[in-house]
């Protein structure tokens, strides 16, 4: 089973070593499309990478096997301390309900749901604690419903 | 050799012996280096602590004598810094010599006899500066390269990068303040590998209670001196449960001998990640090989890249100074674009460890001033200036010139 990533691009980089994608990656990210590493360096790159764009919360992620099997998982923890309290940020167990979908050849709805999910945090209306806001996960959850029924 | 610098040895030498004997487990000894017989020195001598803490305001006596340091220069745009640091050097008239050695693996320099050349040069100068020496991609038959086998034969075990944020210039994360401390010699980069069976690739990973407990009181040693608070060390232990579990566990045993720095761990991954999001919760961080790489780029790249990040190697008797982030930066070559503030930086270090204090803040001073200023900035801090630019402009910044 592979995390994440999948192919490397055919370009100068390609034959770069290591250390020189990790302290450009900090500071452009943008330069890089998709990457292919061995085990250790995917687990410490997917994790830094997931600090660029805001953290565990709203990272989402694939384990691809042979024969189309796949578990598809948020990088997060449990959360014990917050766990039944309604307050965690499901983006990222939606997202990657999303990355599922599309697996499945759903796109039409995998789309739908990411725009939707999207939104709402675009809007800053409707957002749990971890991403500034104040709302519950049911309130977050209801607003993204609502966006997908307007979507269809 | 002259009075003056041979005192200078001496002293270098006996805060040497103390941190050697330091390392071979005798605290009763380090504490009499640093509590006896330093503060007599302390009456007749400024010793590089002190000396910082009060700061020198005026040159010093000109001494006759010079330091030799020992210069390799190494690939990619490595000569075009050394000459940067010597320009500067030779506008400051610091009293500083060069022994230059050209030693590369790319460029075909590269020879047991010129390495042993080396090596000689830097026993005797004891202190050196140098640029990136490159390892070429290609498997030539010997798995270990000139680097590791010059950390080796020195057994450079300590690399310390220095990651401060430089006034005027503005990243995501300003006002930081960060110590990596890394250990070198063993870990990922062994160079044990075999192929057991044909396609597939056994490589060792080796970590021995000895060094590491060597690398954290090294830690802890740097960050006591330093007047640091604490120290986290980093590691993967979760799913290397022998190797990094050793790892931490000498950590942990070394931590207990220092009460009053305050000690943490972290897993690789999550530290990345903490970094980029909020790297102001760290002070010094101490780590084993690979992982030490990784983090010395990232943290180049929060402060502005490889350009301007200072950093050191140690080994109980030796020091060899040159930029945190290592890459030769092929592309740059003749093109005079590279940004020397590392190596400059680096060199400012290296006449502070030197005891030349006043020499030290002069230079890192001036540098620091032409970034602060903004107007000659090169490529990879968003100007346009050249290497010779930038070198001039610090040069103009000096605050005391021998008038000639």
């Amino acid at each position: 089973m592979e995390r994440g990533s999948v192919c490397v691009s055919g370009r100068r980089w390609s034959s770069g070593s290591k250390r020189v994608h990790v302290f450009q990656m900090v500071q452009d990210p943008t330069q890089f499309d998709v990457l292919v590493m061995p085990n250790l360096y995917g687990d410490i790159l997917s994790d830094l990478c997931a600090g660029l764009i805001g953290g565990l919360g709203v990272t989402p992620s694939g384990n691809i096997g042979a024969n189309g099997v796949a578990i598809f998982e948020s990088v997060h923890g449990t959360a014990p301390d917050i766990a039944g309290m309604d307050l965690a940020n499901p983006t990222a167990l939606l997202l990657s309900a999303v990355m599922m979908l599309r697996h499945m050849g759903l796109h039409g709805h995998a789309a739908r749901i990411q725009t939707a999910c999207f939104d709402t945090i675009r809007e800053k209306k409707v957002l749990t604690k971890d991403l500034g806001g104040s709302s519950k996960c049911s309130e977050f959850t209801a607003e993204i419903c609502r966006r997908v029924q307007d979507l269809d | 050799m002259s009075p003056a610098s041979k005192n200078h040895e001496e002293e270098e030498e006996e805060e040497e012996e103390a941190m050697a004997a330091a390392l071979r487990g005798t605290l009763v000894t380090l504490a009499k280096g640093l509590g006896g017989a330093r503060l007599h020195q302390l009456a007749s001598r400024p010793l590089s602590v002190s000396a910082s803490l009060c700061g020198a305001e005026s040159p010093p006596a000109r001494a006759d004598g010079t330091f030799k340091v020992t210069m390799v220069p190494g690939d990619g745009v490595g000569p075009e810094l050394m000459t940067a640091v010597k320009d500067v050097f030779k506008a400051a008239d610091i009293p500083v010599e060069f022994e230059e050695f050209h030693l590369s693996e790319v460029q075909n320099m590269a020879s047991e006899e010129k390495l042993e050349q080396v090596l000689t040069s830097m026993k005797n100068n004891r202190v050196a500066i140098k640029g990136k020496i490159h390892t070429p991609m290609e498997f030539k038959g010997e798995l270990a390269s000139y680097e590791m086998k010059l950390r080796r034969e020195l057994d450079l075990f300590a690399n310390v990068v220095h990651v401060n944020s430089l006034p005027g210039y503005n990243t995501r994360h300003n006002n930081l303040d960060l110590v990596i401390i890394r250990e070198q010699t063993e870990g990922e980069y062994s160079s044990l590998e075999h192929e057991s069976v044909p396609g597939v690739i056994e490589c060792l990973k080796i970590i021995t209670r000895v060094k590491s407990r060597r690398i954290a009181k090294f830690a802890f040693d740097y960050a006591t001196k330093k007047g640091r608070n604490k120290v986290t060390a980093v590691h993967k232990a979760n799913i290397m449960k022998l190797g990094d579990g050793l790892f931490l566990q000498s950590c942990a045993e070394v931590a207990e001998l220092y009460p009053k720095i305050k000690y943490e761990t972290i897993i690789i991954d999550n530290c990345c990640m903490q970094l980029v999001q909020n790297p102001y919760q760290f002070d010094v961080l101490v780590m084993p090989n690979l992982y030490g790489n990784i983090i010395d780029n990232l943290a180049a790249g929060l402060v502005g890249g490889a350009g301007v990040v200072p950093g050191e190697s140690y080994s109980a008797e030796y020091v060899v100074f040159e930029t945190g982030a290592r890459h030769p930066f092929a592309q740059a070559v003749g093109r005079n674009i590279a940004n020397p503030t590392a190596m400059l930086l680096s060199a400012a270090n290296m006449l502070r460890h030197l005891n030349l204090e006043y020499h030290s803040q002069m230079v890192s001073e001036a540098v620091k001033r032409v970034i602060k200023q903004g107007k000659v900035r090169t490529r990879d801090l968003g100007g346009y200036c050249t290497t010779g630019d930038f070198v001039h402009a610090v040069v103009e910044n000096l605050r005391h010139r021998p008038v000639q």
